[in-house]
């Protein structure tokens, strides 16, 4: 097929994926020229199964995990596939908590293995069934998860060598003060149709 | 002496213990993080059994620096540095899978000279990784000249990169929208005669240790890929291609000029490290048509290498000096940045590695909400455990030089 792929015959596949996965995917969008598809988590395994068997998206490519604390189930959990045969990618996106596990995947992507571990170590989301869910970037014996949005820029721990104890030690975090440059004006982007409500606004919108 | 103090019993590890058995005994031994075939900072824990391995468990992180983090918390033009930091061995091409996803988003596309630019700039990104890979890989079995002949080139093309960015590798040339600069006319000129003498350095490379006995007999038939276990396995860039699958990102789904451009993508055919390097020492003589051509093209079309609108392309010096609307939009841009629309893009590009990607999440402010960087090391060095079972301790040097790791991406 060629490249890229237009919205129509995106949006004709995601149709199809919908109707053909048997609850596995639920939904479908086409934005910025990419195929968003949208199920329960407890299902990702025969929706990527299906996608892979039928649909030929014979290679994960990416797995990322997406926090959003105020909403009730709050990580998004990412699947980035790719057909070469068929020149196609797609993302699938389901949603969990920290509580809930997601069905991992290894048994059909066997690459799926450390993007789950990463997603893990990153975010906290569980995968059930992972044959090693060890964390894989952070230190070892390292607390809590890096990439959520409440775990701090700066982190709780800083290393340093201590030369009387002729090791290294951990402390509590000292040497490191982070600012937050928020430098974002409530002015701009109104044009492009997006921006944030200036303080006062809601006042218009009330009449 | 008795108790406490006596001394241990000398065991005799080897001893069987029944006459005529042998005691087989497995050892656990670490490969790295300080070890010169480890390619920086990678641990192997590696179970034997004599000579043979059993199972490979990298333990990887140490350089992890939490990039994905602090991309977050900065607007876009400041991040587009740590592009740079990741692979850096290329550091140009993640430049262009990072600008490349903003694009999208914002739908913007660089003009033409400025796409030409990013052509030629990253296949010198591929040339400079291949040239380190493959001498390294040379190194890694034991030939301690290539490593020095490739980085007399390398320093060249480094060259190359200082005169149009100012830095010699970790350069921050691209930018949204183009470039940061255009090349002056010699610069151009000079890459166009580096291209002409620079396939005589691959034959000189090739005759000194591509054909040589040690040489083959510590990569051919090593860490052998199959077609299946290539997609199986999320594997892209020359482990696909060196089993013999003709997928390039560059032609599949083309970017920049590669659309225009004239070159073959070399196959392997028995998926071997031997067949890697060969896809690799091919490639470069590619590229260096692919850079010829940028050149010829680049001293015939002149033209505006960066987007003309400063809401996303800084204002040039000498402008912001004459113009106050110019200072103006610099302040803005270097403070502020700019806004992208809400949505989810992912890019990707073919770096040198393979297939490397930015994942961007963006609800509407100036910087990403979740930026994920796909590096292509990633899923190569997770294959080494299967890669490695069954073969020797000395294999695992060779096959960890031709999954072709650099540190700074895989821990991000």
């Amino acid at each position: 097929m060629s490249w890229p792929a237009t919205d129509a015959e995106l949006h004709a596949l995601g149709q199809e994926i919908v109707a053909n996965s048997t609850g596995g995917i639920v939904a479908a969008e086409v934005a910025f020229g990419e195929l968003n598809l949208m199920g329960p988590a407890n299902r990702v395994v025969q929706a990527l199964t299906y996608l892979k068997e039928v649909q030929g998206f014979h290679q994960l490519v990416d797995l990322a995990g997406v926090d959003y604390p105020e909403r009730e189930r709050r990580f998004d959990v990412v699947y980035h596939l790719l057909s070469m045969t068929r020149n196609l990618r797609l993302r699938l996106k389901v949603q969990t908590d920290e509580d809930t596990a997601v069905p991992s995947v290894v048994s059909v992507f066997p690459a799926a293995d450390w993007y789950e571990r990463e997603a893990f170590d990153m975010y906290g989301v569980f995968f059930d069934g992972h044959p090693d869910l060890r964390r894989i970037l952070t230190d070892y014996g390292f607390h809590g998860h890096p990439l959520r949005k409440d775990f701090p820029m700066t982190g709780y721990v800083e290393v340093r060598y201590d030369p009387e104890l002729g090791r290294v030690v951990y402390e509590p975090v000292k040497s490191v003060e982070w600012r937050n440059w928020d430098f974002l004006s409530p002015w701009e982007g109104a044009e492009k149709g997006f921006a944030t409500l200036l303080p006062g606004d809601e006042k218009g919108e009330s009449k | 002496m008795t108790g406490a103090n006596a001394p241990a019993e000398a065991t005799d590890f080897f001893a069987p213990e029944h006459p005529g058995e042998t005691k087989i005994r497995k050892f656990n031994i670490n490969f790295g993080p300080q070890h010169p075939a480890a390619h920086g900072v990678l641990r192997l824990v590696l179970e034997l059994d004599g000579e043979v391995v059993e199972r490979v468990d990298p333990h990887i992180g140490l350089l992890h620096r939490g990039t994905e983090k602090l991309m977050e918390a900065r607007p876009y033009q400041q991040t587009i540095p740590y592009m740079d930091r990741l692979d850096y061995v290329a550091p140009m091409n993640q430049e262009h899978a990072y600008c490349l996803a903003i694009e999208k988003l914002l739908g913007i596309e660089a003009p033409y000279r400025g796409l030409l630019i990013r052509t030629l700039y990253d296949e010198i990104g591929r040339i400079l990784n291949h040239l380190l890979n493959v001498t390294t890989q040379a190194m890694d079995v034991g030939a301690l000249t290539p490593p020095l002949w490739g980085f007399e080139e390398r320093e060249k093309l480094m060259v190359f990169y200082e005169r149009a960015s100012g830095a010699r590798m970790h350069a921050n040339y691209y930018r949204v929208g183009g470039v940061r600069q255009d090349l002056p006319e010699a610069l151009v000129r000079d890459i166009s005669d580096w291209c002409d003498y620079f396939p005589k350095i691959c034959d000189d490379l090739e005759g000194l240790f591509g054909n040589n006995r040690i040489f083959k007999q510590r990569n051919v038939d090593i860490g052998v890929v199959s077609k299946e276990e290539a997609i199986a396995r999320s594997f892209s860039g020359v482990m696909v291609r060196g089993s013999g699958i003709a997928w390039d990102l560059r032609r599949a789904q083309p970017y920049a000029c590669y659309n225009e451009m004239e070159f073959d993508i070399p196959l392997g055919v028995n998926g071997d490290c031997y067949d890697r390097y060969l896809c690799r020492m091919q490639e470069m003589r590619e590229s260096t048509k692919i850079m010829k051509q940028c050149c010829e093209r680049l001293l015939k079309t002149p033209g505006p290498v960066l987007i003309d609108d400063h809401k996303i392309a800084a204002p040039r010096r000498g402008e912001m000096k004459r113009s106050m609307e110019a200072l103006i939009h610099h302040f803005k841009i270097f403070t502020e940045g700019y806004r992208t629309p809400p949505g989810e893009v992912y890019a990707a590009v073919e770096a040198p590695k393979g297939e490397f990607g930015v994942f961007l999440v963006s609800d509407g402010t100036n910087k990403p909400y979740r930026a994920k960087l796909r590096a292509p090391g990633y899923p190569h060095l997770q294959a080494m455990d299967w890669m490695n079972r069954g073969h020797m301790l000395a294999d695992v040097s060779a096959i960890l030089g031709s999954l072709d790791i650099v540190f700074g991406e895989i821990d991000r």
